[in-house]
């Protein structure tokens, strides 16, 4: 018989935190933004099937970093949070604030009970009437809500991502320039150097006001490739400062876990034909990240594989 | 659905019990009756008269019974209104729900299977006299085609070529649209088909409505094409009835 060793909740928190942070930081990150017409999603991601960004409602997205199977979970929770809501009562009755209270109670539960906490952070967000109307929510692995105004960077180097797009930053960007500003900070990752991502390694998004019901929309391909060529001007910067814009994300560089993770379910070649999207033709991309190196964890290891579904309150 | 039956089966349109023997089922709920559809080149169109009844009275001049399923189908139904509605509201969640589950849109065969699904579990209503017959129309993205699938209140599933109508007046707008309905129209053609499919329906069956040129009540018609679902104007169909109104007036026939 053995004695567990006492280890004080103090310590037990931050232990689960640390590991939570530092899974959360070896990922790529997912930069959410407002512009002038609605909400911008950008990430890099080379994969067409395996979103980081997607649809939950008419006027809801979600935008995740982290494990894939988790956050994935948390997704289809969400997605079935809506749309029973709709159901039974009305469309307009869904609402970003609900969905990420629902989500809050799932992550914060998990990091309390679970033996290990969710290596996720998302982005709930919603479009309004007018831009005063926006809701972005930003959840943390610990089930913490933060309700940011303007901009969101989360997963990677946030932090300092996070810097280069308040340099940057206005209420008034149109999408080309807030697509412009989000790239260059994705690309602006890996410390001093700073490269350029191609339009075919991007997962672009936008919560479009205008758009009559579903507003979500993906933007690939030409019409990616267009908005990010269009004009080389560098935004001005009258930057309106957010101190809770720049998260808690370490700079940890190298391997991004999630992605390999995601690599070995991506066979089956899903085609990426929502219904707005325009371009229907296209196959899905092998992409090869050989960077990475699919370590200490499989990608459906765990008992929090059931956590986030069972959590949720329907 | 399946979540839905799952962990609130009471929403489910099938799991609901009758009140024993109250009254007759049939007059709990107003009739929505005629819905035509055809193809045409590039795609299928889809349309339904305004009216609901109740026995000898009309409950509604207004109703609407041909929805937007998702992007590329539509769906009309005759039959039980409330039932109908709620079926209506119930498919396009689902296949909403699939969609963004799945990130790609289900087939059409698979959208046609789905909705024979729902319909058998409204059997026991069916029996009851609350029976709901829709009529599912969409563009096949991988055949390239606009397909019609009919359907019978046992969730049997049948596709239709060419054209078809489903409801009270459906014998009336079948015999018009068998005339009337040529190879390679044009989606403008098909809704001067259709219009004229459904005039001849209100004109013989009392629980189709006509169209109403004084409160400006016209017949839904929508079209599904490589383009999505399309409703089309109201006024593009008030030209479409005037001109059969006109062709009638001129022909002089007074049967």
């Amino acid at each position: 018989m053995n004695m567990p060793f006492y280890v004080s909740p103090e310590q037990l928190m931050k232990d689960r935190a640390d590991f939570a942070r530092k899974g959360i930081a070896r990922g790529r990150s997912v930069v959410v933004l407002a512009y002038d017409g609605g909400i911008a999603f950008a990430t890099e991601n080379p994969s067409r099937a395996l979103h980081k960004i997607s649809e939950i409602y008419d006027r809801i997205a979600f935008a995740a970093v982290g494990k894939y199977n988790e956050f994935e979970n948390l997704r289809v929770a969400g997605v079935r949070y809506a749309d029973m809501r709709g159901y039974s009562y009305d469309r307009s009755d869904v609402t970003a604030r609900g969905l990420a209270n629902a989500y809050a109670q799932t992550l914060g539960t998990v990091f309390i009970t679970e033996s290990k906490p969710l290596e996720v952070e998302i982005v709930v967000a919603e479009v309004g009437a007018d831009a005063a109307d926006d809701q972005i929510y930003r959840l943390t692995y610990d089930g913490t809500v933060a309700d940011e105004h303007g901009f969101v960077v989360m997963g990677g180097q946030a932090e300092q991502l996070g810097r280069r797009v308040k340099e940057g930053w206005r209420a008034d960007l149109t999408l080309g320039e807030a697509l412009r500003l989000a790239v260059a900070a994705l690309g602006s990752g890996d410390g001093s150097s700073s490269r350029t991502i191609e339009a075919a390694q991007l997962e672009v998004a936008v919560l479009e006001r205008d758009r009559p019901r579903r507003a979500f929309r993906r933007l690939t391909r030409q019409v990616l490739a267009d908005l990010l060529a269009d004009g080389a001007e560098a935004p001005s910067d009258d930057a309106k400062p957010d101190p809770e814009a720049a998260g808690e994300g370490e700079t940890a560089p190298g391997a991004a876990l999630d992605e390999a993770a995601v690599d070995e379910i991506i066979d089956e070649t899903t085609t990426d034909v929502t219904a707005t999207d325009e371009t229907t033709e296209e196959t899905a991309t092998d992409e090869s990240p050989t960077e990475e190196s699919p370590t200490e964890e499989k990608p459906d290891e765990g008992p929090e594989a059931s956590g986030p579904t069972s959590g949720t309150d329907h | 659905m399946d979540f839905l039956a799952e962990h609130a089966p009471d929403r489910l349109p099938g799991n609901r019990t009758m009140p024993a023997g109250v009254t007759d089922p049939a007059t709990l709920s107003p009739h929505a009756t005629t819905i035509v559809a055809l193809t045409f080149d590039g795609g299928v169109l889809l349309a339904g008269d305004r009216r609901a009844t109740a026995g000898p009275m009309i409950a509604s001049r207004s109703i609407e019974k041909v929805f937007p399923a998702d992007e590329y189908s539509a769906v009309g139904i005759a039959g039980s209104a409330g039932i109908g509605l709620e079926l209506v509201r119930l498919f396009q969640l689902e296949l909403e729900h699939y969609e963004k589950i799945e990130g790609s849109l289900l087939s059409l065969t698979g959208k046609a299977n789905r909705l024979a699904t729902m319909l058998r579990g409204n059997l026991a209503m069916a029996m009851q006299g609350l029976a709901v017959v829709p009529l599912f129309a969409g563009y096949d993205l991988d055949k390239d085609t606009g397909r019609i699938f009919s359907y019978d209140a046992t969730g049997g599933r049948y596709e239709e070529h060419e054209h078809h109508g489903v409801g009270s007046g459906s014998i009336f707008a079948r015999g018009a649209l068998k005339k009337l309905w040529r190879r390679g129209m044009d989606a403008e053609a098909a809704v001067q088909v259709a219009v004229e499919a459904l005039y001849d329906a209100a004109d013989d069956d009392s629980a189709t409505g006509g169209p109403d040129t004084v409160r400006g009540i016209y017949p839904v018609v929508a079209t599904v094409s490589v383009d999505g679902y399309q409703r089309i104007e109201d006024a593009e169909i008030a030209r479409a009835a005037e001109q059969i109104v006109a062709q009638r007036r001129e022909r002089g026939s007074i049967a």
